[in-house]
């Protein structure tokens, strides 16, 4: 495996983003707009809601770490759908590049381009809201940890479907965040969903880690078993996403569908 | 001495139309073959399969004798390619886009390598503009300054030369021409301009429906085949392969 390669990727990725306002906008803006609703939604709340329970670290807070795993995922998709804009796959798949570079690039290129907005929202939640990341103490990081690695197993699962089926179907990449949002109780706990929706729960990552989160604003423990699972998850569905993006790729090879990508060339 | 390109029985079928026929070939160092036919011959797919972007149903394909169906990374790395139908992200600049290439080529001193690719192809005033506000003749140089970052020991080109001008286009068969003479690397060169084709290819191969029908030197070929010029026998080739007796 190609460091210089897989740099490459990240390279471009930068250029892109640093030679466009268009490409820089997005990174922050939505997730900061977000940030703001929830954080006034949360005074308000504060306020009319019985005193004692602080809603900034329960709602804002998942809020943010929900952010967070969105951008990931979406800095993985952003960058393989530069490759889709551009027509790019003939030139890239035709250098020495290695498909786990590829996608350790896109990866990379995800870190790098989701710094920017987690930045962004920690400064506004932080500053505006008075959020303090402190309340969750340690279990923030697998906390983040959990989400990251799912949000590039999505991200990279996203990116196969649409070399797999063209790039009309990145419309389909868009809304899986927001598809899954309700069964991982983000917002709520998971009990509060009816029993065909918990077994959803229980096979996503982000569900124990908004579990956890509750649990410890509320002055509760966070179970460790829990935690580790959603971690053995999240792994789990990297691994699947890379393994079925190296089965479309291999498809892509046989039917010549890398040399000819194109939006007409698929259906 | 080993061969640069090196190709047996290649085979790709898709659906139930057969768009290479068990072709064999050979590039040697020095070497300048032109792979010409009508369109939907097969050059493409060929060159796809040589570029690793495509998978061939039967055959080997060997890049200075590595195999590319089991080390395609190291094989790759002795080519690059252009073509006109592949131009590069045109949302990166010039320079960014043969930084980017050159890494992905793993290109020693890249910055003095762009720097001599940009002077060569007459690229220094487009250095820092974005390749999709270039013309398509500009592009094209940008595509071929790219096909040259790695000193290619084999270089693909798939009518390399179709949208520059005939000044510009008689430089850069220059340029390869001594490139391929100079560097002792093989070219593959498709074009449907003959002139260009007798002028700098050493060997032709002319293919149809997915099958190499003739072999030779572009300058004696037509006369071997009774005709008079290059665009003749092409012709032929591609609308009546039985007169030739060789279908």
């Amino acid at each position: 495996m190609s460091l210089r390669r897989t740099f490459a990727i990240v390279l471009r990725q930068v250029y892109l983003i640093r030679g466009s306002f268009s490409r820089v906008f997005p990174l922050f803006a939505w997730v900061a707009i977000d940030i703001v609703l929830w954080g006034f939604l949360t005074h308000y709340l504060n306020t009319v809601a019985s005193p004692g329970f602080n809603f900034v670290p329960a709602l804002l807070g998942a809020v943010l770490l929900w952010d967070f795993f969105i951008r990931i995922m979406q800095g993985v998709t952003m960058a393989f759908f530069e490759d889709v804009w551009s027509r790019n796959f003939l030139n890239i798949f035709a250098t020495p590049l290695l498909i786990s570079e590829y996608v350790g690039g896109l990866v990379l290129s995800s870190i790098f381009s989701s710094l920017i907005g987690v930045a962004v929202m920690l400064v506004i939640a932080v500053a505006c809201f008075k959020l303090s990341l402190l309340i969750y103490g340690a279990m923030a990081i697998p906390f983040l940890l959990v989400l990251f690695l799912f949000g590039i197993s999505l991200g990279v699962f996203g990116s196969a479907l649409v070399l797999r089926f063209g790039p009309a179907s990145e419309w389909f990449i868009w809304p899986i965040p927001a598809l899954i949002s309700p069964f991982a109780g983000v917002l709520y706990p998971v009990s509060t969903l009816p029993e065909w929706m918990r077994h959803i729960s229980r096979i996503l990552p982000p569900s124990y880690v908004f579990e956890g989160l509750r649990a410890v604003i509320s002055g509760g423990t966070v179970s460790g078993v829990a935690l580790a699972w959603s971690g053995c998850l999240a792994g789990g569905y990297i691994l699947l996403a890379y393994w079925y993006f190296t089965r479309v790729y291999r498809h892509a090879l046989r039917t010549g569908l890398i040399a000819r990508y194109s939006a007409e060339s698929l259906s | 001495m080993m061969k640069i390109l090196s190709i047996t029985a290649l085979r790709k079928v898709y659906g139930g139309t057969v768009a290479v026929d068990e072709i064999s070939f050979e590039v040697d160092r020095h070497e300048i073959v032109g792979l010409l036919g009508p369109n939907g011959a097969g050059k493409t797919t060929t060159i796809n399969m040589i570029l690793g972007v495509l998978e061939p149903d039967a055959g080997t394909i060997r890049i200075e004798g590595l195999d590319i169906a089991l080390r395609r990374s190291p094989a790759i790395a002795r080519t690059n390619f252009a073509a006109v139908y592949a131009p590069l992200p045109g949302n990166l600049t010039v320079s960014q886009n043969l930084r980017v290439f050159g890494l992905l080529y793993g290109v020693k001193d890249l910055p003095e390598r762009i720097d001599e690719l940009l002077k060569q192809f007459d690229l220094e005033a487009f250095r820092d503009k974005r390749c999709g506000v270039l013309s398509s003749g500009e592009q094209t140089r940008v595509g071929l300054a790219k096909a040259m970052l790695n000193h290619p020991h084999l270089l693909l080109l798939d009518e390399p030369t179709a949208s520059l001008d005939p000044a510009t286009a008689r430089e850069i068969r220059a340029t390869i021409h001594d490139y391929a003479k100079e560097a002792g690397s093989g070219v593959l060169w498709t074009s449907h301009n003959m002139y260009e084709v007798e002028d700098i290819c050493d060997r032709v191969l002319f293919l149809s429906r997915g099958r190499i029908l003739l072999e030779g030197n572009p300058k004696t070929l037509p006369a071997e085949h009774g005709k008079k010029t290059l665009e003749e026998l092409f012709i032929a080739v591609a609308r009546e392969p039985l007169t030739l007796g060789v279908a």
